[in-house]
């Protein structure tokens, strides 16, 4: 095997990993996927080293390990590019695809933008949170206030993601508008239930998914990803908390 | 039945917030009512929060694996949509109140059940894993 065929490999399996880390995969199928790659182009030999923050990625052959780092700066959550890399990684496993081919079909979904669109986003949030207002036990009174304080506070958790880069930030901003609203809607007589308008609201923003998946890394063995996901975690729902809490304490 | 309505909406609601494909969102919004729904029916039967959750997070996996299985999909899609209700946002926001409040042995113990309910969110999901790889492996010797 020639030596730029193994980067080659190593450049389309790493792409393949950048990709779902990115999108928010599981850390076990960031591995999985990145072996299961290089294993199809004949190299069954592959170590991966994967944190929230960064793979490190290795191919054994009759010649020295090769070994490749990258820094994983942005971290969202867009199942949909998860799926589609696990589609093709499927194709690759196959054997139908050529390594070439693989690139491609990879930067394709780097460079798709496939996301809802903003506004549908936003209508989800809240209606999500009026949902949630009613599964906990909330009066249909309060559903419009919970709508409109979900709403406005995904607005601003994600207009202000664009503009600021420190996440903690954002999210205690969006919560604090939360339960600003709540607080307002409330006092003028249109919410009855504080507590229930705020839990339904901030529901698009509790880190559950981070939560889960932390505990889930290290009963894997994943000992580094569940710490530091477990960190990301409790600082966001620390944001999130204080910025109610900067709200009650006006009351 | 009001239960049933809200729990799907919001569940398909949070799988677009996660861009979950279009055509799984149906599914999402499934397995998130049947996970919230075992939820409610067992902690009115009168059971445990932790052991519930356990419950119906493991309830959650195991129709998200088949649903996986079936469509070819990764997992993470489903479950992250069935579990989102039984994510303790409530009772975190609690806990956080009191401790605004300066009450610090309430918040601690709310917080203490909240961090119980999701340690049990993964519990049930991990369970599930085992039992479809023990089942798996089982088979696999089986073949040998």
């Amino acid at each position: 095997m020639k030596q730029q065929l193994k980067y080659d490999i190593m450049e389309v399996c790493l792409l393949a990993g950048k990709l779902l880390l990115e999108s928010g995969a599981e850390t076990y199928r960031v591995e999985d996927t990145m072996m299961r790659i290089a294993a199809s182009f004949g190299i069954p030999q592959s170590h991966s080293f994967v944190t929230p923050t960064g793979i490190i990625f290795s191919i054994e052959t009759s010649e020295p390990t090769k070994t490749k780092l990258i820094r994983i700066s942005e971290r969202t959550t867009d199942l949909k590019k998860v799926t589609m890399v696990n589609r093709i990684s499927r194709k690759i496993s196959e054997g139908n695809v050529t390594l070439d081919e693989a690139y491609e079909m990879l930067m394709e979904v780097k460079t798709a933008n496939l996301a809802f669109s903003f506004p549908i986003q936003v209508l989800a949030a809240s209606i999500s949170s009026g949902c949630f207002l009613i599964m906990f036990q909330g009066k249909w009174a309060d559903f419009i206030p919970a709508l409109a304080a979900g709403g406005f506070g995904f607005f601003v958790l994600v207009f202000f993601q664009r503009l600021l880069q420190i996440k903690f930030f954002t999210e205690f901003l969006a919560s604090m508008m939360i339960g600003l609203i709540s607080l307002g809607l409330v006092r003028s007589g249109a919410g009855t239930e504080l507590d229930k308008i705020i839990i339904g609201s901030v529901m698009p923003l509790v880190p559950g998914l981070l939560i889960t998946n932390a505990v889930r890394d290290l009963m894997a063995g994943h000992l580094l990803s569940g710490l530091s996901k477990g960190a990301e975690a409790f600082l966001t729902a620390f944001a999130i908390g204080s910025g109610i809490a900067v709200v009650l304490t006006f009351l | 039945m009001e239960q049933v309505l809200t729990s799907f909406i919001a569940s398909a609601g949070f799988g677009i917030l996660f861009n979950v494909p279009k055509e799984s969102l149906i599914k999402c919004g499934f397995v998130g009512t049947i996970g919230w729904m075992g939820y409610l029916g067992l902690t009115e039967a009168g059971m445990d929060l932790v052991l519930a959750t356990v419950l119906s997070a493991f309830l959650v996996a195991v129709i998200s694996q088949f649903f996986a299985k079936k469509y070819k999909t990764p997992i993470i899609i489903f479950t992250v949509a069935g579990i989102i209700p039984l994510v303790p946002g409530g009772m975190a926001y609690d806990a956080m109140r009191n401790f605004v409040q300066n009450d610090y042995n309430a918040a601690i113990n709310l917080a203490a059940k909240a961090f119980m309910i999701s340690g049990s969110i993964a519990m049930g999901l991990v369970f599930s894993e085992v039992v479809n790889q023990l089942i798996r492996k089982s088979k696999l010797g089986l073949r040998k």
